[in-house]
């Protein structure tokens, strides 16, 4: 009961604060004057002292330190902002160069090649002229061999034969006669044997 | 006396009586209260923007996060114009919230759950606010009480609703301040009261209503300080940038 009291002459008091002076004693401590001007020069000096202290040394400071961190931030991002641009442009020099030295190992190897493929044709080129002429060497050599060979042939056909006959009969024969039977057979056979 | 609400509201002497003429200027728990708010607030913020580190402390956090807070506040409602009046608003809202949240701390006081101390604060910014837009706009300040686009037949009943709710501000703002802190400090102290008279059988409920006024209390301690500030930007706002 007695704080439903207390909870009404609070209410009461804001619209009736002149009648809840008189009543004030068991009500509100707020609306007893006693320390009203104590509580205001307290106030006055305080708030003054803190406001004077805090714009005058704290807030300014405290402001310098955001600025110069915002500055201090956007000078970073500009420097790296810069050192960005300046690694883009060395990756692009560095790209350049490659592709370059890509290009001129490409000319160098394709260089060497040719001068390779030249070498090798000369060289068998010179090759191939000497097998030539050693086939035609050979050939002419086979050539030799073959126009000589008949000869030599009827020659041993003819001197076999004459011994033979020598052997058989016991009489000599007139060469001369046996090589001209040698040559008719011979040129008979050889008819048959390289088909000229 | 422990079970009296009200008791925790009393002002009394600590020392001697202090006399300057006719005025009782003696030191009481009201001003050991303000002294101890402002001492914590010139400590933090001193320490706080004593080093500049890029990356800061939590300390310099605080002070700089805070510093951001009142002055974009400042600068959503007032415009830049209110610059200058920064660090007063900061001040004052530093003050009150730094008030009302040592009143949360038990068997403490509570400076501003006084009429007198909220209304010192609003009559001065009254007046301040005042000067401030007669000095920009001269007697163009009266303006104010003359909204744009209102019928003819209807301007003298709009001025003198104008000219009462503008000599209202300086009551609005103390009291809304003064009832909030002294309502809320008064319903926990009833509930406290309340978990002792019902003993360790019924006393839980109003333990837990306790408990969670206390959340709802620092919530309003910072919420209260915040209008506070805000609507002496808005004052300073009709006194900067005549709208009407």
């Amino acid at each position: 009961m007695v704080k439903k009291i207390n909870f009404q002459s609070i209410f009461f008091s804001f619209f009736f604060i002149k009648e809840a002076f008189a009543a004030e004693s068991g009500g509100m401590p707020q609306l007893n004057p006693e320390f009203w001007v104590s509580q205001i020069f307290w106030l006055i000096l305080t708030f003054g002292i803190m406001y004077l202290v805090l714009s005058k040394l704290i807030l300014p400071k405290i402001s310098n330190n955001l600025e110069t961190r915002k500055s201090q931030i956007l000078e970073n991002i500009e420097a790296a902002e810069k050192q960005r641009e300046d690694s883009d442009a060395k990756l692009k020099e560095y790209d350049e160069i490659i592709s370059k030295s890509k290009l001129e190992a490409n000319s160098i190897f394709n260089q060497a090649r040719e001068k390779a493929i030249k070498d090798i044709s000369a060289k068998r080129e010179v090759l191939d002229k000497q097998i030539d002429n050693e086939i035609a060497e050979a050939e002419k050599e086979i050539d030799a061999l073959r126009k000589n060979a008949p000869n030599k042939i009827n020659k041993i056909a003819i001197e076999t034969s004459s011994e033979l006959l020598q052997k058989l009969i016991g009489a000599e024969v007139n060469n001369s006669s046996i090589s001209a039977i040698v040559d008719d057979l011979s040129k008979r056979n050889g008819d048959k044997y390289y088909g000229n | 006396m422990a079970a009296n609400p009200m008791s925790q509201f009393d002002v009394y002497r600590i020392g001697p009586e202090i006399k300057v003429g006719a005025f009782d200027i003696s030191f009481t728990n009201a001003s050991l209260f303000m002294i101890l708010s402002t001492v914590s607030i010139l400590l933090i913020f001193n320490l706080g923007s004593k080093k500049n580190s890029i990356l800061p402390n939590k300390i310099q956090l605080l002070a700089e996060l805070s510093y951001t807070f009142v002055s974009k506040m400042i600068s959503d409602t007032a415009g830049s114009k209110a610059k200058p009046y920064f660090a007063f608003i900061f001040s004052l809202f530093m003050f009150v919230l730094f008030c009302n949240m040592f009143g949360m701390i038990p068997y403490t006081f509570t400076v501003t759950s006084h009429i007198i101390v909220t209304f010192v604060l609003a009559a001065f910014i009254f007046i301040g606010v005042t000067v401030i837009g007669f000095i920009k706009h001269g007697f163009g300040y009266l303006k104010l009480f003359v909204p744009s686009g209102v019928p003819a037949v209807l301007l003298p009943l709009i001025v003198v609703i104008e000219i009462i709710s503008y000599l209202s501000r300086p009551i609005s703002l103390s009291v809304r301040l003064f009832a909030n802190m002294m309502a809320g400090h008064t319903m926990m102290k009833v509930f406290g009261g309340f978990v002792i008279s019902l003993g360790i059988v019924g006393g839980w409920l109003p333990l837990s209503f306790s408990v969670a006024l206390t959340g709802l209390e620092i919530l309003v301690a910072f919420l209260q300080a915040y209008v506070f500030a805000i609507l002496t930007c808005i004052y300073l706002n009709d006194a900067l940038n005549l709208h009407h």
